[in-house]
């Protein structure tokens, strides 16, 4: 079975980009338009990577990631979030919120792709 | 997906985000200092880069990348968005406008402009104000984040002895996938840790090794002495630490970035094995390393291979120890799962259903869908409202006693068919905030172009109204706003000698009123100059010399066709396109513009538009013969005029007096040439309308004959325009009926010079 992604985004092109890329290399995409949205997936399902941006209304990245690891059932599960090349503070931040890896923005599909591919071992 | 239509919806989110920018850049312009609001901005230039970068858009990258760092400054304090720093600002918004423009219709860009603002931008970002640009001597106070990764925190304690180690060499054979690693090359040391957290935060120890094993030629030791009992081990505490040997014609750096991700949750070391202890004295036996050990299931392939070379069972301890004390902190996710199951079963189920309420609400509110749609449903629900109107017509006809259920039902239909038509019609209904927002832009440029300094206000953003006539109402307003800047406020040197303020200020209002909206250009500028509008009026044969014009009347001759009193045509009004175009693209739509002025206190242009422009409440009246539909927004109220309440006025006026006014009489029958003699007003009914100037009028009609909302049916797209004439529409005996243009109506009667293609006009 393909491994199962949660994508977060508030950005429709991010999301749909991430959901092509993803797709195409064969895994089964879930997407959420913010923070809440993600964290209602979760508690509606199980998945075994989520990624996300930071930077999003309602409630964003660092917050879904700490609150998720608070998640029984997805305490475990990798995250990783979408940063920029100048946010080396940020990435502080989200690693020690509880994030797996990160992808610098602007991606290219195939680095996502080999991000996942890193993270999965798969 | 097409990677068009994904792009596509990346610019229709551009657009948003410009928006949001843009406003959130005016709110700090007025001194708001929320930091969300601060956060919004940063957020919108964010997401322009980072869905430029996906779709190849460097030039958009670039920019917004600049753009980004400076506003990142702001964010963090660094930079105090001023007066100064935001027109900066505001000019890179535009900038960034244009250029996601350009990507999107493949246009041009003033690059040197572009160019312009980086410097300036950039400038910002190291901590030089805008005065200062330019200046040599740049102030080293502000700088961006630094780019370069710092070290990883913790140096790695050197193990007390080497006694723990155990080193099991590695070698590729049978790795083809990559290529086949040069063994000469430097070796490193590389002493890894994982700490606890590593494995809380989804990384997985197995799965590093094997990347590294990537790099180059690798032997690993596994350090397993830390493991403790198993009645005292912490399920959730990483024991395990690893010491590789990689041969690799690789940087140091190579070796990093397969730890990046892990870097703040471990002790890594990275050394030169040459500079490294030499109390390595056990050299290193190369084995083969299979990667598919790490694999769910080994292919047959691998295991011959592993066969072939000898199975290494030390390899496989290494990893399966990897793995080992992978799945100790998958059992602690589990165990921790258990014991938490049933206290936060309740809970999550609590907080599951708020988020799901609130991602409702946050997610689920717009969908987006293709006009074309809406107009068809639109075009339908017309259809529906005349035949509904039809079939109460003949059932009215054919049971004049109204006694049956049939009638109930009809009421009840009309009434449905009526909310149909309201949700129909909000549906394209939208607020004219994008509209005001480019408005906003053109004011900055040209207020620039010409040296003035001006601030738009704008107030009733949310105002709705139908999708055709906001896109419409960019044009003449753009026009209106470049008039008001260019020719209504004053240069700041004649407003400071004028004792007002150097900085003009124009408001922009829109408000809803009885059934229309209402859209108000509000300067505080020098006003219309009477005497130069009169003259250029007269030089033009457009008034006589000694007509006799109220102070409104003159100032409303400036939307009269050919009229400009700019004495040089200047680049930023336009040439030749003066306000009778604008006043024309307003009535185009349905709608009155007026102007009021006040001598050295400023001018304001009243736009009164249509919510929408496929529906109109009208009284469907009687005037010789001919039935014709009244817009039931211009009418304040209607009377039967009494013999005692006519007056003659001059030879051919007539007034009638009202509470005490008097209000000209307008012979609608006269004006449309449909009859030669004015009719007698006692006989028919007088509707009291309102009309652009303020005035009132009375317009005589013969007969009323009931009130209905119609469908209005162009007469240009299907006939021709015809004076006096706004539309056309079919009423529910299947007839067709024309509805009158009361302003044009009006203006015709006032006078004909008014109205120069008003051949129709009655002089009397």
């Amino acid at each position: 079975m393909s491994a199962s992604i949660l994508t977060v985004d508030d950005s429709a092109s991010i999301r749909l980009t991430t959901r092509v890329a993803l797709s195409n290399a064969g895994y089964q995409i879930t997407e959420a338009v913010d923070g809440m949205d993600g964290i209602a997936k979760l508690n509606a399902g199980q998945f075994d990577l989520i990624v996300t941006d930071l930077n999003m209304p309602n409630m964003d990245g660092l917050t879904m990631i700490r609150e998720l690891r608070k998640m029984p059932a997805h305490m475990g599960v990798p995250v990783i979030f979408l940063t920029t090349e100048s946010d080396n503070e940020m990435k502080q931040q989200a690693k020690a919120a509880g994030a797996t890896g990160w992808l610098t923005k602007p991606f290219d599909p195939e680095s996502l792709v080999k991000i996942v591919r890193k993270v999965l071992g798969k | 997906m097409d990677m068009n239509e994904i792009k596509e919806i990346f610019f229709q989110e551009c657009e948003e985000q410009l928006a949001e920018l843009e406003s959130g850049l005016l709110k700090l312009n007025d001194g708001d200092r929320d930091p969300e609001t601060v956060n919004a901005v940063f957020r919108a230039v964010h997401s322009i880069k980072g869905g430029a970068g996906a779709f190849g858009l460097d030039d958009l990258v670039a920019f917004a990348h600049v753009f980004e760092t400076t506003l990142d400054c702001v964010r963090s304090g660094k930079l105090e968005p001023g007066q100064d720093v935001l027109k900066v600002m505001l000019k890179s918004a535009d900038v960034l406008a244009d250029l996601v423009s350009a990507s999107r219709d493949g246009g041009s860009v003033d690059e040197s402009r572009t160019r312009g603002l980086v410097k300036e931008l950039e400038a910002l970002a190291h901590g030089e104000l805008p005065s200062a640009s330019g200046h040599d001597a740049p102030k080293p106070a502000a700088k961006p984040a630094p780019a370069a990764a710092p070290a990883p925190k913790a140096e790695t304690p050197k193990p007390t002895d080497d006694s723990g180690f155990q080193p099991i060499p590695f070698t590729f054979d049978g790795f083809g996938e990559e290529e086949e690693p040069v063994i000469e090359g430097s070796t490193y040391e590389v002493v890894f840790k994982p700490r606890r957290e590593l494995y809380s935060k989804g990384n997985e120890a197995a799965l590093l090794l094997r990347d590294l094993s990537r790099v180059g030629e690798m032997s690993i030791a596994c350090d397993t002495d830390a493991l403790l009992d198993l009645d005292k081990m912490d399920p959730e505490e990483s024991y395990f630490s690893w010491k590789i040997s990689v041969k690799t014609t690789k940087s140091e750096d190579d070796i990093r970035v397969v730890f990046e991700f892990a870097e703040w949750d471990c002790d890594l070391e990275v050394k030169f094995a040459d500079e490294a202890s030499s109390d390595e004295e056990q050299p290193m036996r190369p084995v083969p390393f299979d990667l598919s050990i790490l694999d769910d299931a080994p292919s047959a392939e691998d295991e011959d291979k592993q066969a072939e070379h000898g199975s290494d069972q030390t390899v496989a301890e290494a990893v399966s120890a990897a793995e080992t004390a992978t799945s100790i902190a998958k059992a602690a996710g589990a165990a921790a799962r258990a014991a938490e199951r049933k206290e936060s079963a309740a809970a999550a189920a609590a907080a599951a259903q708020n988020n799901a309420a609130a991602a409702a609400a946050s997610a689920g509110q717009t969908i987006r869908v293709d006009l074309d749609r809406v107009d068809r449903l639109i075009n339908l629900v017309g259809e529906l409202v005349i035949n509904q109107a039809m079939l109460s017509q003949s059932v009215i006809e054919n049971d004049a006693t109204g006694t049956s259920s049939i009638n109930m039902g009809l009421e009840e239909l009309q009434q449905l068919t009526r909310e149909i038509q309201d949700s129909v019609m909000a549906i394209r209904a939208q607020p004219v905030k994008p509209v005001f927002q480019r408005m906003s832009r053109i004011v900055r440029e040209v207020a620039d172009m010409v040296g003035k300094q001006i601030r738009l206000v704008t107030e009733g953003e949310n105002t709705e109204v139908d999708k055709t006539v906001i896109d419409k109402l960019a044009e003449p307003l753009t026009h209106m706003i470049r008039n008001a800047v260019d020719h209504g406020i004053e240069s700041p040197e004649k407003r400071e000698a004028a004792g007002k303020n150097p900085e003009g200020t124009i408001k922009l209002t829109a408000k809803h009123r009885s059934g229309r909206i209402l859209i108000e250009l509000q300067d505080d500028g020098a006003g219309i100059n009477r005497e130069r509008v009169r003259q250029k009026a007269i030089d033009n044969d457009i008034i006589a010399a000694d007509a006799n014009l109220s102070d409104d009347e003159i100032d409303n001759l400036i939307f009269m066709a050919g009229f400009s009193t700019a004495d040089k045509i200047s680049d930023i009004s336009g040439r030749g396109v003066g306000m009778d175009v604008v006043k024309r693209s307003i009535q185009a739509l349905g709608g009155r513009i007026s102007i009021s002025s006040r001598p050295g206190f400023g001018s304001t242009f009243t736009m009164s538009l249509p919510l929408t422009l496929a529906v109109l409440d009208g009284m469907v009246v009687t005037v010789a013969g001919q039935t014709l539909v009244v817009p039931l927004t211009a009418i304040v109220e209607t009377l039967q005029p009494e013999a005692s309440a006519i007056h003659s006025f001059g030879a051919s006026q007539r007034l009638i007096s009202i509470r005490n006014s008097f209000c000209p009489l307008v012979d609608v029958g006269r004006v449309l040439n449909y009859r030669s003699t004015q009719a007698n007003p006692v006989e028919g009914v007088a509707l009291l309308v309102e009309s652009e100037g303020g005035g009132q009028r009375a317009l005589m009609v013969d007969a009323i004959q009931g009130q209905r909302q119609v469908v209005i049916k162009s007469l240009e797209a299907n006939y021709t325009h015809v004076p006096g004439i706004a539309a056309a529409t079919i009423l529910g005996d299947g007839r067709v009926a024309l509805i009158l243009d009361v302003d044009a109506v009006v203006a015709a009667s006032r006078g004909q010079s008014l109205r120069p293609e008003m051949s129709l006009a009655a002089t009397g």
